[in-house]
């Protein structure tokens, strides 16, 4: 079914929502300069969502608050944690209360854009997703990055 | 109620009713007794950094402070060209928070006083952020309604640029918490934003929208007038589309308002109030000028530990 190979050691990304897995590696700041190998499937037919993207990391176990911003992007998305070709953990993403950095405040006159400040915002609702700057209290429902 | 010793002083989201409310009270006590207050700051210092220039809220400041009995360190006039060469914004409230008690910030850009008060160790004030907030303003006009009478069960018109002027977001923001029903008179073009129209729906507070001041003026108890602020216009030419586009005038007044209505700016004022009204029972605007000092002494006050 599955169109890679199953890891060994690591973190799989199910469930994203097609077209987000460039910036799910965005958000774990997986660059080409990252030591980690990174297999990724977009566009793959799936029951729970119609299309999906998958990825998979190998040997690194991503940590939960860095893996709940992945709800930002894609609210289905579940984490599974594999230890020697078995999933040891599964969960699903959940938005965090607080979101720093990563996400651009919209705002063009915000201190955030104007100075060299991390970004900081508040969840006012998950669904829909709404968050609100910390600083120049301005909302937002469209999430931009960095 | 949080305790107000050492307390950011940042956008009226951060207030309680029951605690605004307290600081109505002390700012009506120090009313009340200002000579009573001439020493209670002293060996204190307030760090006025104006990184906008604004001589009344800089000098009403000054003002309270020095009625307390306290000193102000000021940064001097900065213009907008000067923040961006030299040193950062952060780095100078950092040095700055090192010489005073407190600060007061104001700046063009919106979150800059959250912002500073999350760096330095000491007290922040918000004096104004970009379009944002501007809560001693807010502070000071509750007062004023207050002494008026004019706190509960009142139509308040408010009047002008609704769009941009953070006076206006922050008072309407704060009068939800009073039982009051707001009237909104501006041009077309500067409507309300709609975080603010989502909070008064959401909050069940009854309101009413139109574009000229005489279908209203018979129905209200307090009219706020608000300067249209051209710095304010992302597009200069959309400013001069509404620029002096409306006008308070003595006969407006005396042929439809109530007797009783009073007329609140939070001023500078251009052309917006017709100058024959300033004289009128009507003109409470240089009474708020007053007011704001108490309420900035009451402020300055609770921050620094002298008034419970
Ligand atoms: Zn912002």
């Amino acid at each position: 079914m599955l169109r890679i190979e199953s890891i060994k050691d690591g973190t799989v990304i199910d469930h994203i929502t097609a077209g987000q897995a460039l910036n799910v590696l965005k958000i774990l700041h997986i660059t080409p300069s990252s030591k980690e190998t990174v297999s990724m499937a977009m566009n793959v037919s799936s029951k729970k969502i119609k299309r999906k993207d998958i990825v998979k990391i190998e040997n690194r176990m991503l940590k939960k608050e860095e893996l709940n911003k992945i709800a930002l992007i894609a609210t289905n998305a579940t984490i599974n944690i594999i230890k020697d070709y078995k999933v040891v953990e599964k969960y699903n993403v959940k938005v965090p209360e607080i979101v720093k950095g990563i996400i651009k405040c919209r705002n063009r006159n915000c201190i955030t854009n104007l100075e060299e400040i991390d970004t900081k915002f508040k969840l006012e609702s998950k669904d829909p997703l709404i968050l609100k700057c910390a600083y120049c209290e301005m909302k937002t429902d469209t999430i931009e990055f960095l | 109620m949080k305790m107000f010793k050492n307390r950011d002083i940042i956008s009226m989201v951060d207030f309680s009713r029951e605690e605004i409310d307290h600081i109505l009270d002390v700012a009506e006590r120090v009313e009340k007794d200002p000579t009573g207050c001439h020493d209670l700051l002293n060996n204190k210092i307030l760090a006025l950094l104006f990184f906008e220039p604004s001589t009344r809220t800089r000098m009403s400041f000054e003002s309270a402070m020095y009625k307390l009995g306290g000193k102000c360190i000021d940064l001097g006039a900065i213009d907008a060209s000067s923040l961006k060469k030299g040193e950062s914004f952060t780095d100078t409230i950092k040095v700055i928070s090192k010489y005073a008690d407190l600060m007061v910030i104001r700046h063009p850009a919106e979150g800059a006083a959250r912002y500073a008060s999350e760096i330095v160790d000491i007290p922040v004030i918000n004096g104004g952020d970009g379009t944002g907030q501007h809560p001693t303003q807010t502070l000071l006009d509750l007062f004023t309604l207050k002494k008026e009478n004019k706190l509960e069960r009142v139509n308040i018109g408010i009047l002008g640029d609704l769009r941009y002027s953070r006076t206006v977001h922050s008072l309407v923001y704060a009068l939800t918490l009073y039982n009051v029903d707001m009237t909104f008179i501006y041009p077309p073009s500067l409507r309300l934003p709609d975080w603010i129209l989502e909070h008064l729906i959401k909050n069940d507070i009854r309101y009413k929208e139109c574009n000229n001041i005489d279908e209203v003026i018979g129905d209200i108890d307090v009219l706020y007038i608000t300067r249209i602020q051209k710095e304010r216009f992302p597009d200069i030419s959309e400013y001069y589309a509404v620029s002096d586009s409306y006008k308070v005038t003595k006969s407006l007044l005396v042929s439809k308002a109530k007797d009783d209505l009073i007329l609140l700016h939070p001023l500078p004022k251009k052309n917006e109030i017709e100058k024959e009204l300033d004289d009128t029972p009507y003109a409470k605007y240089f009474l708020q000028v007053e007011y704001g000092v108490y309420v900035r002494m009451a402020l300055l006050g609770l921050i620094m530990g002298v008034f419970d």
